[in-house]
């Protein structure tokens, strides 16, 4: 079982609600999904919708709230969203993301390894969204951060895990759990971060924009299980010359 | 008097504390968090903070997100 901070996760699958057609909608793919830890972001209240309200919807004894940083563009500002989310009642965990530019959604590295020695201090438990840099991986699990979540392509991008050789890295290395985010956009994407030893991936584009998010979210959680599975069962290696399947003695009759 | 709330100017009568003000908007004050001149108040303090001529008022809640 998968284990973040001393808390026990059943489901490698992490759950976003973002992008969502309806509540109703998000309500029904994360339950078909199985995940126990969700992520939401901070905004301000809008003013003519007040009962527009995400927390009246999510079942917070079933799912443990991530509030990420969202929209942070330095160390400062995600310090402040920290401290917000905190405040609004959301616990000490949170997801680091500081991404200065908006084009390419890619996190800043130096800004989130201050950023993470900050709320390391502040108590908070830190899972930064980050560049795939093993190095990088290293010092933030230094710095305290109880998980690490390397990108497999820029956010929302659904292109799959791009970052394949730095990831392989990376979880050698890790002594934290590794969540591959961002970018995973099919079930065969999540199946190969997990058959490649991830301890688990998020999952939120993918998910929220499919034609049906409710059969969906069961496809990711079934291919998050089999890769895992896989990666238990330990996968044969890849070879580049041709080796039969069937036995190459007993052929002496056809010739 | 004025404040500035989420960046809108409002003008509100003077003496209101915050839970009043929540209140007034329709907003459950369980559902945000408010942060005055800056400083990020507790749920304890809404009911006693009052709101100043010229107060800059943020008020914050979880939306969904990835």
């Amino acid at each position: 079982m998968l284990t973040i901070a001393g808390k026990k996760f059943r489901s490698r699958l992490f759950g976003g609600t973002g992008k969502f057609s309806s509540p109703e909608v998000m309500k029904e793919a994360l339950a078909a999904s199985g995940c126990e830890m969700v992520t939401v972001a901070l905004r301000r209240v809008d003013l003519n919708n007040p009962a527009d309200d995400i927390m009246s919807v999510l079942d917070r004894e079933r799912y443990l709230f991530l509030p990420n940083t969202s929209g942070a563009r330095d160390a400062g500002e995600a310090i402040r969203l920290a401290c917000l989310a905190r405040a609004s009642g959301g616990g000490e965990w949170l997801k680091l993301e500081v991404t200065p530019d908006p084009r390419t959604l890619l996190p800043d590295p130096i800004e989130t390894l201050k950023a993470t020695e900050e709320l390391v201090k502040e108590g908070f438990k830190v899972l930064p969204y980050m560049n795939a840099d093993p190095i990088l991986a290293l010092r933030l699990q230094d710095a305290g951060a109880v998980a690490v979540m390397p990108l497999g392509s820029p956010i929302g991008t659904n292109q799959g895990v791009l970052t394949r050789f730095q990831i392989e890295i990376i979880i050698a290395q890790a002594q934290v759990p590794v969540i591959v985010d961002a970018g995973l956009g099919a079930p065969s994407h999540v199946a190969e971060a997990m058959e490649m030893g991830a301890d688990a991936v998020l999952v939120n584009t993918a998910i929220a924009v499919a034609g049906d998010p409710v059969r969906m979210a069961r496809a990711f959680a079934m291919a998050v299980e089999a890769g895992r599975i896989a990666y238990e069962s330990g996968l044969g290696a890849v070879s580049k010359e041709a080796a039969p399947s069937s036995p190459e003695d007993g052929l002496g009759f056809l010739r | 008097m004025k404040i500035l709330c989420n960046g809108e100017a409002r003008e509100i009568a003077s003496g209101i504390r915050v839970t009043e003000y929540l209140n007034q908007l329709g907003l459950d004050a369980l559902s945000v968090v408010v942060e005055c001149d800056g400083k990020i108040l507790t749920r304890e303090e809404y009911g006693s903070h009052e709101l100043q001529d010229g107060s800059v008022l943020e008020l914050i809640r979880f939306v969904g997100g990835g």
